[in-house]
C-alpha cells in the first residue's frame, strides 16, 4: 500500500511538470493554431537562464524564477515576431517548418555556445524530505506542484477576466472578426507568446532545480510530451491541459510500476490514440462542427 | 495512351539520360564514394518525401509518422537478408516490407483518418513511435543495438531505378481519376463527399500508397547503409522528411525533388563545419519558409506537355485550356 | 484510359530498368588506401558533435584534440621523417546516414590515413562500409558491442578496431566483482534500454551473475534522455535488493543515483565505464555519490607516469578531470600514430597492419594488445566513489 501511495506521489509530481509545460503549449496553440515545436527549447533556455543567473549573478530562487519568466517571455515575443508573424497568412504548415527551424536553431546554437555537455543545476533551495507514514515527498516537489497550480489559476484569471484575455479569446476564435472589432492582433498574439514562453521559462528553472541536470537537448522529449498532454486534455481548455499533463504523469508511472518500463512511451501513445478516437476533441475540448 | 506518348517518351529519355550521366561521371571518376553516398541518400529521401507529399500535399492529411513505415521496410530487409543472402532475397524482403507496411497503414489509417488536422498528425506520430518502441524491444530485431552487417544489394543504380518507379506510380496515381478524387478531399472534404467521393476510401488509399513507398525507401536504406538502429526512425526522422516535402511545396512533386536535392547537398556541404552546420541549416529553413511560404515551387509542376505545347503555339491561354481538360 | 497509361509507362520503365541493370554499371573505384605525401599524419575524426549522444562525442573530441596537440609539440619520427598530426573533425549528427557520409568524405576528399570514431556502435558500424571501400582503418573509442569488429560470418573486419572493452567482457567482470568482492547475492538491474551499451551489459551481466549463483530480483529499463526515475526506483526499493547494477551512461545514471539515495536506497551501486565522468558526481550530488563502484580502464589514482601526465595536461587544458570517453579517444590517436611508427610508413595500409599487430602499447587506459578480433586486451579496474571522490581502486583479474 505504501508503494502505491508513493507511486501516486511520483506520478503526480511528474505530472505537474508535464502540466506546467502543457499549459504554455496550449495557450500558444489555442491562439495561433501553431504546433510550436520550439516550446520545449524555450523551456531549455529558461533552465540555462537559471543556471547562469544563480551561478554567476548569485540570484535567489525567486529572483531566478521571475527573471527567467521575463527573459523567456521576451524570447517568445522575439521568436514570434521574427519567425512566425511573417507567416501568419501563409499555410499553417509553413509556420510549422519555421517552428522546427527555430527549434533546431536554439538546440544547436546553444550546443555551440555552451557545449552539449550535461550540467548540474545549482541547488538554491535545500532539499528536505517529508515523511508521511512511509510515503516521502520533497519540498521541491511541493514547490513545483504549488507553482503549477498558482500559474494555472493566474492564467485562467488573465484569460477569462481581463481585457487582454478577452482579446486573446476573440483572436483565437476568428482573426478577421477580431481585427474588425478593433483588436490589435499582433499585440494579442505577442502577449500570448509572452505568457506561454514565460510559463516554459518557469518550468525550465523548476525542473532544472528538481532534477539537477540540464543540457541543450533537454526540451525535445518534454516538448513532445507537453503537446501530447495538451491534445489529450483538449486544445483550448486550460484545466484540460493541466489534467492531460497529470494524466500522462500518472500513466507513465503506472506502466513502470507494473513492470513494463520498456513500453512506457508506447502506452502513452496508445491511450492518446484511443482517447482521440472516442473523444476527437480531447477530454475537455469543445466539439467543433465543420461547415462547408 | 497515344496522346501522352510523346511526353511519356520525353520523361523516359530524361530518366535514362540521367542514369547514363551518373554512370559516365562515375566511370570517369568525377563521382567518388563520397558523392555517390550523397546521391544515394538524396535518392532515398526523394522516395520518402514524394510519398509524404502524396499524403500531405495531395490528400491533405497531415501525417507525422512516415519514419515508422520506413522502419518496417528497413527491418523487413534487415532481418530477411540475414538468412536469404541473395538479390532475390533482397527483392522479396522489399515486397514483404511493403506488404507489412500496407497492413499497418490500414490498421493505423482506418480509425485515425477520421481525425482532422493536427489531431491526425499527433495520432500518426504516436503510431510511428509505437512501431519504433516495439522494434526496440523485440528479440528478432536485436533491440536497441539494431542490426548490422546487412548485405549490400542496394547500390546506386538500384536506388535510381526505384526512385523512378515510385515517382511514376505516385504521379500516375495523382493524375488518374482517383487522384482527382484525392485532391478534391484536400480542397474541401465536405464538398467532395457531397459530390459522391468516398472520402475515407481515397484518403486511405493515398495514405497506404505513401506508406508502401516509405517501406521501399526503408529497405533501400537498410541495404545501402548495412546498419539500422531503432533510434534512426524516431520523430526527428519523420520531421526531416516533412521538411523536404514542405520546402519543395506541398502539392508539387517537382518541388519535392528540387528541395530534397538542394537540402541534401547543403547538408553534405556543411558537413565539415561541425556543430555550426545545423545552425546554418536551421537559418536556411526559416529564411526559405519566410520568403516562400508555399514552398519553393508551390503547386507548380514541371511538365513536358506544358513545355512542348507552349513552344508550338506560344499561347498561355491555350495551354491553360489544355491543362484543365 | 488512365490505368492503361499507368501500366504502359510502368511497363516501359520496368523494361528499361531491366536493360539498365543488365549493362554493367559503374562502381566507385575501391581505393587501395591513402598515403601521406607530405609530413602530415591525416586523421579523420567522425564524432557525434550534435544530436542525441553529442555529450559523449564532445568529450571524445577533447581527448583527440589534446592528443594531437601533445604529439605535435615535438612531432613523431617515422621512417626518418618528422611528422605532425592533422585532424579533420566532422560532425555526424548522431545519425547513421550522416556517419556513413562523413566517413566517405574523410576517406575520399580529405585523404585520411585513419579515422577516430564514431563513439556509439550504431554510427560506427554505419561508417565501416565506406571506409572498407576506401581501405582506411578506423578506431572507435567506445563502440562496445561484441560483434562490432566482425562480419556476419564471424570473420574479423579488416579495417575495424577499437580502444575500449567489449560489453560481454565488462559485464562479466562486473558480475564477478559483485559476487566475489562485494559478496552480494540479490541484485536489481536498472538499465538503459535505448542503447546497445545498456542492453549488451545487461545481457552479459545477467548471464554471468546467474552462473555464479546470484539472483536478479528485477530488471527495470529507462530511455536515454529520461529524467524521472522515481517510479522505477520505488519498484526497485520494494524488491529489497542487496545491490543495484546500472548499465548506462552518466547523464542518466547521475540522476538515478540522486533519486535513489534521496528515496533511501542505501545499497551499493555498480556500473560500467559509461559512469566514468566527473559529471556523475556533479549531477548526483557528492553526498549521493557514495558507495558507488564502476568497472573502468584505469584508475585516476594510478601512479603510472603516463596516467599522471595525461591527468595533468588534460586538467591544464580543460579545467576538469578527464572522463573515460576522453581518455579512450586520446589513446585511439596514439594507437594510430604508434601503428604508423611501428610500420615505418604513414599510409592507411601501414596503419591497418600496425594496429592489427599492436602489442603492449602503453596507453593511458592500460596496456593494449590487439587480439585476432581487433579487440584490445587490457585489465579492468574497479573504482570506488565516496562523497563524489574516487576513494579506492580494485584491480580485477
Amino acid at each position: 500500500m505504501h508503494t502505491f501511495f508513493q507511486q501516486l506521489i511520483n506520478g503526480l509530481s511528474l505530472g505537474s511538470i508535464y502540466a506546467l509545460l502543457a499549459l504554455g503549449y496550449m495557450i500558444v496553440y489555442g491562439i495561433s493554431k501553431l504546433l510550436n515545436f520550439a516550446h520545449g527549447d524555450v523551456y531549455m533556455l529558461g533552465a540555462y537562464w537559471g543556471y547562469y543567473t544563480i551561478n554567476y549573478l548569485h540570484f535567489g530562487f525567486l529572483a531566478a524564477l521571475i527573471t527567467a519568466m521575463l527573459a523567456c517571455g521576451l524570447a517568445g515575443v522575439i521568436i514570434e515576431a521574427v519567425a512566425y508573424r511573417p507567416l501568419r497568412n501563409a499555410p499553417r504548415v509553413a509556420a510549422l517548418i519555421t517552428a522546427i527551424g527555430v527549434s533546431y536553431f536554439l538546440e544547436n546554437g546553444m550546443s555551440y555556445l555552451v557545449t552539449s555537455d550535461t550540467r548540474n543545476f545549482p541547488q538554491v533551495i535545500k532539499r528536505k524530505t517529508f515523511d508521511l507514514g512511509g510515503v516521502s515527498i520533497s519540498n521541491i516537489q511541493l514547490i513545483i506542484f504549488a507553482t503549477t497550480i498558482v500559474l494555472m489559476a493566474a492564467l485562467v484569471y488573465i484569460i477569462n477576466h481581463t481585457k487582454t484575455g478577452r482579446a486573446m479569446r476573440s483572436v483565437s476564435t476568428d482573426y478577421d472578426a477580431a481585427s474588425l472589432m478593433g483588436i490589435n492582433i499582433n499585440h494579442a498574439v505577442s502577449i500570448t507568446f509572452a505568457l506561454g514562453s514565460a510559463l516554459a521559462g518557469a518550468a525550465g528553472v523548476l525542473i532544472g532545480m528538481y532534477y539537477n541536470s540540464i543540457d541543450p537537448l533537454m526540451g525535445m522529449t518534454p516538448g513532445i510530451k507537453a503537446f501530447v498532454a495538451a491534445v489529450l486534455g483538449g486544445i483550448g481548455s486550460i484545466p484540460g491541459a493541466a489534467v492531460g499533463g497529470f494524466l500522462i504523469g500518472l500513466l507513465e508511472t503506472a506502466v513502470q510500476a507494473l513492470g513494463f518500463s520498456a513500453f512506457r512511451d508506447a502506452a502513452v501513445y496508445i491511450v492518446l490514440i484511443v482517447i482521440l478516437l472516442v473523444l476527437p476533441g480531447g477530454l475537455f475540448g469543445k466539439k467543433q462542427v465543420e461547415k462547408v | 495512351m497515344k496522346k501522352n506518348l510523346k511526353y511519356n517518351l520525353c520523361w523516359l529519355v530524361l530518366m535514362v539520360a540521367g542514369f547514363y550521366l551518373i554512370n559516365t561521371l562515375m566511370l570517369t571518376g568525377v563521382i567518388n564514394t563520397f558523392i555517390e553516398n550523397m546521391l544515394v541518400t538524396i535518392g532515398i529521401n526523394i522516395i520518402l518525401a514524394v510519398g509524404l507529399n502524396l499524403i500531405i500535399g495531395f490528400s491533405g492529411q497531415f501525417s507525422l509518422g512516415h519514419a515508422g513505415f520506413m522502419a518496417l521496410g528497413a527491418y523487413a530487409t534487415g532481418i530477411m537478408t540475414q538468412t536469404m543472402n541473395s538479390a532475390g532475397g533482397f527483392y522479396l524482403s522489399i515486397l514483404v516490407g511493403v506488404v507489412i507496411s500496407i497492413i499497418v497503414a490500414l490498421i493505423v489509417g482506418i480509425p485515425t483518418l477520421r481525425l482532422h488536422g493536427d489531431y491526425f498528425a499527433i495520432a500518426t506520430m504516436g503510431a510511428a513511435e509505437i512501431i519504433r518502441i516495439v522494434i526496440n524491444n523485440m528479440k528478432i530485431t536485436n533491440g536497441a543495438a539494431g542490426l548490422f552487417n546487412i548485405p549490400q544489394f542496394a547500390t546506386w543504380d538500384i536506388v535510381y531505378i526505384f526512385v523512378c518507379l515510385t515517382t511514376i506510380v505516385t504521379v500516375n496515381f495523382i493524375h488518374s481519376k482517383n487522384g482527382r478524387a484525392v485532391i478534391s478531399i484536400r480542397e474541401n472534404e465536405i464538398a467532395a463527399e457531397a459530390m459522391g467521393v468516398n472520402t475515407t476510401k481515397w484518403k486511405l488509399s493515398a495514405f497506404v500508397l505513401g506508406a508502401a513507398t516509405a517501406a521501399i525507401a526503408g529497405s533501400l536504406y537498410a541495404s545501402y547503409l548495412q546498419t539500422i538502429v531503432p533510434s534512426s526512425f524516431g520523430i526527428m526522422e519523420s520531421i526531416t522528411i516533412l521538411i523536404y516535402a514542405v520546402l519543395g511545396g506541398l502539392g508539387s512533386i517537382t518541388g519535392t525533388f528540387v528541395a530534397t536535392i538542394l537540402l541534401g547537398v547543403l547538408d553534405t556541404a556543411l558537413q565539415s563545419l561541425g556543430v555550426l552546420r545545423m545552425v546554418f541549416y536551421a537559418i536556411a529553413l526559416i529564411v526559405i519558409m519566410i520568403f516562400r511560404p508555399g514552398g519553393l515551387f508551390g503547386k507548380w509542376e514541371f511538365s513536358f506537355k506544358h513545355l512542348l505545347t507552349r513552344k508550338q503555339n506560344g499561347d498561355m491561354a491555350e495551354v491553360e485550356k489544355e491543362e484543365s481538360k | 484510359m488512365n490505368f492503361k497509361k499507368f501500366f504502359g509507362v510502368a511497363a516501359a520503365t520496368m523494361m528499361s530498368a531491366a536493360a539498365l541493370t543488365g549493362c554493367a554499371t559503374a562502381k566507385t573505384s575501391s581505393n587501395s588506401g591513402n598515403k601521406a605525401t607530405d609530413n602530415k599524419i591525416r586523421i579523420g575524426v567522425n564524432l557525434e558533435l550534435s544530436g542525441s549522444v553529442a555529450s559523449y562525442g564532445q568529450q571524445e573530441k577533447k581527448g583527440v584534440t589534446l592528443a594531437a596537440q601533445q604529439i605535435n609539440k615535438k612531432g613523431v619520427k617515422i621512417g626518418g621523417k618528422t611528422y605532425k598530426v592533422k585532424l579533420y573533425i566532422s560532425d555526424n549528427k548522431s545519425s547513421t546516414s550522416t556517419a556513413a557520409s562523413v566517413a566517405a568524405q574523410l576517406a575520399n576528399s580529405d585523404k585520411i590515413v585513419a579515422e577516430v570514431g564514431p563513439a556509439a556502435t550504431a554510427y560506427a558500424t554505419a561508417s565501416i562500409s565506406n571506409l572498407t571501400k576506401a581501405g582506411v582503418p578506423l578506431v572507435s573509442p567506445s563502440a562496445t558491442a561484441a560483434e562490432f569488429t566482425q562480419t556476419k560470418s564471424g570473420q574479423t573486419q579488416k579495417y575495424v578496431f577499437r580502444s575500449c572493452f567489449i560489453d560481454p567482457f565488462q559485464g562479466k567482470k562486473a558480475a564477478d566483482f559483485m559476487y566475489n568482492t562485494l559478496k552480494k547475492r540479490k541484485v536489481a538491474i536498472v538499465a538503459d534500454n535505448s542503447t546497445d551499451y545498456g542492453t549488451g551489459l545487461t545481457k552479459s551481466f545477467t548471464t554471468e551473475f546467474k552462473k555464479l549463483g546470484g539472483k536478479i530480483v528485477t530488471t527495470q529499463y529507462f530511455q536515454s534522455g529520461d529524467k524521472d526515475f522515481n517510479s522505477t526506483l520505488t519498484t526497485v526499493k520494494g524488491k529489497n535488493p542487496d545491490a543495484v547494477y546500472l548499465p548506462g551512461y552518466y547523464t542518466e545514471l547521475g540522476l538515478v543515483l540522486k533519486q535513489a539515495r534521496e528515496m533511501g536506497i542505501k545499497v551499493p551501486f555498480v556500473g560500467g565505464d559509461g559512469m566514468g565522468s566527473p559529471k556523475l558526481a556533479q549531477i548526483a550530488g557528492n553526498k549521493n555519490a557514495t558507495n558507488v563502484y564502476y568497472t573502468t580502464h584505469f584508475s585516476t589514482k594510478s601512479t603510472d607516469p603516463a596516467v599522471t601526465k595525461f591527468m595533468k595536461v588534460y586538467k591544464a587544458k580543460y579545467h576538469e578531470d578527464p572522463a573515460v570517453f576522453s581518455s579512450l579517444a586520446y589513446d585511439a590517436v596514439y594507437m594510430i600514430v604508434k601503428a604508423a611508427q611501428n610500420e615505418g610508413e604513414v599510409s592507411s595500409s601501414a596503419v591497418q597492419k600496425g594496429l592489427a599487430n599492436l602489442k603492449n602499447f602503453k596507453g593511458v587506459t592500460g596496456s593494449i594488445t590487439m587480439d585476432s578480433k581487433h579487440n584490445p586486451q587490457k585489465s579492468v579496474v574497479v573504482e570506488q566513489m565516496t562523497n563524489g571522490k574516487i576513494a579506492k581502486a580494485y584491480t580485477v583479474k
